[in-house]
């Protein structure tokens, strides 16, 4: 089905950047104690977790909330796809007002995702700051003006291609490939 | 399945059991949202909602006027004793009216079986029946059904009886289709001149005791004594009905196991069942309240992606 694939970050790459983001945000963040994780749902959600578990592998005392932000029904695309769009399990057990928010996807592309998960968000209070970390930042294919703090890799791509991030814990390997759908 | 079967919900007869799922799985996030300190989200900010009610209600339009709110949709309310219905005009004419100024959705309540089946099959617009004389209500059967779900885990194999004016109540109507399909059993209990003839062919048995039913099942769904649809005596006195089918605390407390208690409102405290049983840990009449919100944005929500 997919043409031709190139692999951007194999296992070893993959967990090099993770740990590399975790202590970006230890940088910026002291013991973390203001500071709230929320990982997009569906897949934004994985990466949230391994940062969370990175981060206490660093240090116990890096205890951090993870809670995982559904967006479907604050798309802007609603009722423009041929189905409706099904939602995820939105889980935030904690209030973020005052609290520094890192929101967390596993791939900026339009920056539509990321504008309905700020919007999203907002329906559990007023953060007193919010970052946006990536695994990828595809360059160049923004629709809305959506920069991300903390970028696992940069990627050259053009419209036609697809990045695809697999996860150990939910597909056997951790990996990311760029390829491009074969119908297109 | 990630979408309706259908267009319009006219009633749970023509629904499968996956859309019943799906209408439930979708519920659950609304649910959720419902219950958050900002409890809106903007899905349907582009649609026009008009709710059109020919016959009364209090509870049912406050929760469908919620749910198109917490939805984000504009609304348009309607009550026919309040309108030009009363000059004459006709059903069509009326809709078609509110229609062209760019309705996307009707919800309607009207007093005559098939109204909104009839609607569907004229005007250019989702319909959503919110009760159609003795017809069905679907929304108050799929809430219903929430709420069972809820509290016992699944529908599939509970036992559930429905008490009391059953010839009257699309409420019954549809929640016996909608049961069914989920693999309830149903059965009924209430004067026989109450329950409609033709019951057996829907598959439904008639317990005429009540204690013996509420004995059988898991769930007691008690119905309002509908006294606006009475013209004649169906039961010598309201007194006599309350002895031999109202619930009270005693008779539930004397039953072998803990069933679950409900009922569609508005109730007639002291009739159909008093207030300590209403009020009882067991009623979860409430819940059922709370989730008729979740179950019609839910609603909503699906059909309104059904709009080209």
């Amino acid at each position: 089905m997919e043409k031709s694939n190139r692999v951007i970050l194999d296992a070893k790459q993959f967990d090099l950047t993770i740990k590399r983001l975790a202590h970006q945000l230890i940088e910026n963040h002291n013991d973390f104690t203001d500071t709230v994780i929320l990982g997009m749902q569906p897949r934004g959600l994985f990466l949230a977790n391994r940062i969370q578990a990175e981060l206490l592998a660093i240090n116990k005392k890096y205890k951090v909330q993870v809670g995982s932000l559904d967006t479907t029904f604050y798309r802007d695309d609603y009722r423009r796809q041929d189905n409706p769009l099904i939602p995820n399990k939105t889980h935030v057990d904690f209030i973020i007002e005052d609290k520094k928010v890192v929101l967390i996807d596993d791939v900026l592309f339009t920056g539509r995702s990321v504008r309905a998960g700020l919007d999203a968000m907002l329906a559990f209070g007023r953060p007193s700051k919010v970052e946006l970390l990536v695994l990828i930042n595809r360059r160049y294919e923004r629709d809305l003006p959506i920069q991300a703090k903390y970028i696992g890799k940069n990627v050259h791509s053009v419209t036609s291609e697809r990045v695809k991030v697999t996860w150990a814990s939910k597909d056997g390997e951790d990996k990311v490939i760029l390829y491009t759908p074969a119908n297109d | 399945m990630t979408k309706l079967s259908v267009e319009h919900l006219l009633g749970i007869k023509y629904l499968q059991k996956e859309d019943i799922e799906l209408i439930f799985q979708t519920a659950d996030h609304f649910k959720n949202v419902i219950n958050r300190p900002i409890k809106k989200v903007p899905s349907l900010r582009d649609i026009t909602i008009a709710n059109l009610f020919f016959e009364n209600s209090t509870r049912t339009k406050l929760s469908f006027e919620l749910a198109e709110k917490r939805l984000s949709a504009d609304t348009i309310n309607f009550a026919s004793s309040s309108s030009s219905v009363t000059k004459g005009e006709t059903l069509i004419d009326t809709v078609n009216n509110i229609l062209s100024m760019k309705v996307d959705m009707v919800v309607m309540r009207h007093p005559n079986p098939g109204a909104a089946y009839f609607l569907s099959q004229h005007v250019d617009a989702k319909i959503v029946n919110a009760g159609d004389g003795a017809h069905e209500h679907p929304t108050q059967a799929l809430l219903d059904g929430y709420s069972i779900r809820e509290k016992h885990g699944d529908l599939k194999g509970k036992k559930v009886v429905i008490v009391g004016d059953v010839l009257h109540s699309r409420v019954a109507l549809s929640n016996i289709f909608l049961l069914q399909k989920m693999g309830a059993i149903v059965k009924v209990c209430g004067p026989l001149t109450l329950i409609p003839k033709y019951i057996s062919s829907l598959g439904v048995e008639v317990i005429p005791n009540l204690k013996e039913a509420l004995n059988w099942c898991d769930v007691a769904m008690m119905l309002r004594i509908q006294l606006e649809r009475q013209d004649t005596k169906f039961f010598p006195s309201l007194r006599e009905y309350s002895m031999q089918y109202g619930l009270d605390k005693a008779l539930l407390d004397s039953l072998d196991k803990e069933i679950t208690v409900m009922h569609p409102g508005p109730i007639n405290r002291g009739v159909e069942i008093t207030s300590d049983v209403a009020d009882s840990k067991q009623s979860i009449i409430l819940n059922q309240v709370e989730n008729g919100v979740a179950i019609r944005m839910a609603v909503l929500y699906l059909l309104a992606g059904r709009i080209e």
